[in-house]
């Protein structure tokens, strides 16, 4: 009886915060409930709404581009810098610590803060392009660059992803390394054959986070996408608008609760497709230490 | 051997390159930040860009502090954040105990319940959490915000067990058959030695209860009850083109962090090594 006791908060957390809002929203799903009047039953009309509505599609179509572009291109980015700060050489903590700097800029703070490093005119990034003669883009204030931009923010923030790989790369037998060495492989097939194999786990569990992660994007965004004018919330041309953003938007800006509830439900849905794509594909290549699947 | 010695050499000081390169890509936007949080409004807006400035326009900092209710919403926040941490080390260690540490036939199960909750994505509970929260009449008020952290978030209670199960079993072995209590038993024997990782949980939920965005927004609806991040951006749509002013405030936000991680930078690392152990 112990044990229930332990963990009952924990239970009563997940029944009430967890369990029953979910029961809620299902059912709200089926409802047109705008908080402040009377409600009826809908039937299907929100989902069928929702396959009709071009915002959300548009929506989803943005959230898509961060699945594609930023997950993956984040995972190379965050394994080869884990890679390069795994390398003995003198001072390395400092490099380490640098990695993790950016993570501790508070989402608001690092928002505002790429606003003006992005400045078209004015800014750090493009007064750097211009030394090499490189007219920059104009980032936020262009439809096809604001989500370059938000990528580019992501990427430098990567030192969580990158730690943990860096984990994973101190976890590594040198023995097994300098068997390789042995029997005469390269650097890049003791890469292929040793890191990437013994690393796959992480590399799963870093994609893992970052669909989920990059499916609910909202803060940077949100702020983002207002502009310097701190107008309109979802980019130029609704070039910010992501799910989560516009889910946003109709529950608490138009207070459409029922119809929001389903879009919550129908993005639940979409990333357990993604991730359950994610694992079957990961079953092929991801090696588990010790046990290999069949 | 001389030539594998060379090469080593050169790949030493590829790597040294790289390593400088990177670094700089990084720690550039943290010194655009500060460097335009003391420049004038005219300096800010010169070709070619001055990378240095003097003297340093410090007022900006006075200016921008008096332009938000800046103590008082930094008040809130540090508030909002030590009742975070006190709730998550406090729950997260209670339910990680009763699932690590006590045998009993639940603990299992509700270990991939606990795995489970941990992957389910916020999106679908939102909204019917505001409307329960609403019912409560807790709009405007910090509950929202406090209470789910004194249930036991999943990633931190996960965190916890993994700890607890490294802690040999023998030590409270002894102390049950000594007629110990369970409750006995964690607060005297398994918390005293799991200082790390209650140093690891408080520092990741100090930094994310500080920097919590989405959460504020819809719960807090007047700028007294603010947090530093909703001032910042309520800053960001009034002063918008002052961009001294703005990173100002950006770098004054920012630097507790940069401090909390600076003191307790091993448990950063050690937090994320309790990750990758499970693989």
């Amino acid at each position: 009886m112990w044990g229930l006791a332990f963990v009952s908060p924990w239970l009563i957390g997940t029944g009430g915060l967890v369990l029953y809002p979910m029961a809620l929203s299902l059912y709200y799903s089926f409802t047109n409930y705008d908080i402040v009047s009377s409600y009826q039953f809908v039937g299907l009309a929100n989902y069928g709404g929702l396959l009709r509505d071009p915002q959300f599609r548009q929506a989803l179509g943005n959230t898509f581009y961060l699945v594609v572009v930023m997950v993956p291109l984040s995972l190379v980015v965050a394994l080869g810098y884990a890679l390069l700060l795994n390398v003995p050489v003198y001072g390395q903590r400092v490099f380490r610590t640098v990695l993790y700097l950016p993570q501790m800029v508070p989402t608001v703070a690092s928002a505002i803060l790429w606003m003006w490093v992005l400045n078209p005119q004015f800014g750090l990034v493009n007064t750097i392009l211009g030394w090499f003669h490189i007219l920059g883009p104009l980032w936020l204030n262009s439809i096809s660059w604001s989500k370059p931009s938000i990528v580019l923010l992501n990427v430098w923030g990567i030192g969580g992803a990158a730690i943990i790989f860096l984990a994973g790369l101190q976890g590594i037998s040198p023995m097994l390394v300098d068997a390789a060495k042995v029997d005469g492989a390269g650097l890049w097939r003791r890469f292929r054959h040793v890191t990437l194999p013994a690393l796959s786990p992480l590399i799963l569990f870093n994609a893992v986070m970052g669909v989920l992660g990059a499916m609910q994007y909202f803060t940077q965004a949100f702020i983002m996408g207002g502009g310097e004018s701190g107008g309109s919330s979802v980019g130029l041309g609704n070039s910010l608008q992501f799910a989560v953003v516009y889910l946003y938007e109709v529950a608490f800006g138009d207070l459409r609760v029922g119809y929001a509830s389903a879009m919550g439900w129908v993005l639940f849905m979409m990333m357990l497709v993604v991730i359950a794509v994610l694992l079957r594909v990961s079953a092929r290549w991801v090696f588990y230490e010790g046990w290999r699947k069949q | 051997m001389r030539k594998a010695k060379l090469l080593r050499g050169a790949s030493q000081s590829t790597s040294y390159a790289l390593l400088l390169a990177t670094s700089a890509v990084v720690l550039l936007p943290f010194y655009w930040m500060v460097l335009s949080s003391v420049k004038t409004n005219h300096q800010l807006f010169t070709t070619p860009v001055q990378w240095w400035v003097w003297p340093l326009h410090l007022s900006n900092y006075s200016r921008a502090l008096s332009l938000i209710p800046f103590w008082r919403q930094l008040g809130n926040t540090v508030m909002l954040s030590a009742l975070t941490v006190i709730g998550t080390v406090l729950s997260g260690s209670v339910v990680a105990y009763g699932l690590a540490k006590v045998d009993w036939p639940g603990r299992k199960p509700l270990f991939w319940l606990l795995i489970v909750t941990m992957l389910l994505p916020g999106v679908v509970t939102l909204v019917p959490t505001y409307v329960i929260f609403r019912d409560l009449g807790w709009i405007n008020t910090y509950l929202p915000l406090i209470i789910p952290a004194f249930v036991g978030s999943p990633y931190y209670v996960f965190l916890f067990r993994q700890f607890f199960l490294r802690i040999p079993e023998s030590l409270s072995e002894a102390a049950r058959i000594d007629g110990a209590s369970e409750l006995h038993i964690y607060a005297r024997i398994i918390m005293p030695v799991s200082r790390p990782v209650i140093a690891s949980v408080g520092v990741l939920a100090f930094v994310q209860a500080w920097t919590e965005y989405l959460g504020p927004l819809i719960y807090l609806n007047q700028p007294a009850q603010w947090t530093l991040s909703l001032g910042l951006t309520a800053f960001l749509t009034k002063y918008s083109v002052e961009w001294n002013l703005m990173m100002a405030a950006a770098v004054v936000f920012t630097l507790p962090l940069i401090v909390v991680f600076f003191v307790g930078n091993k448990y950063f690392v050690k937090g994320i090594s309790f990750i990758t152990d499970v693989g």
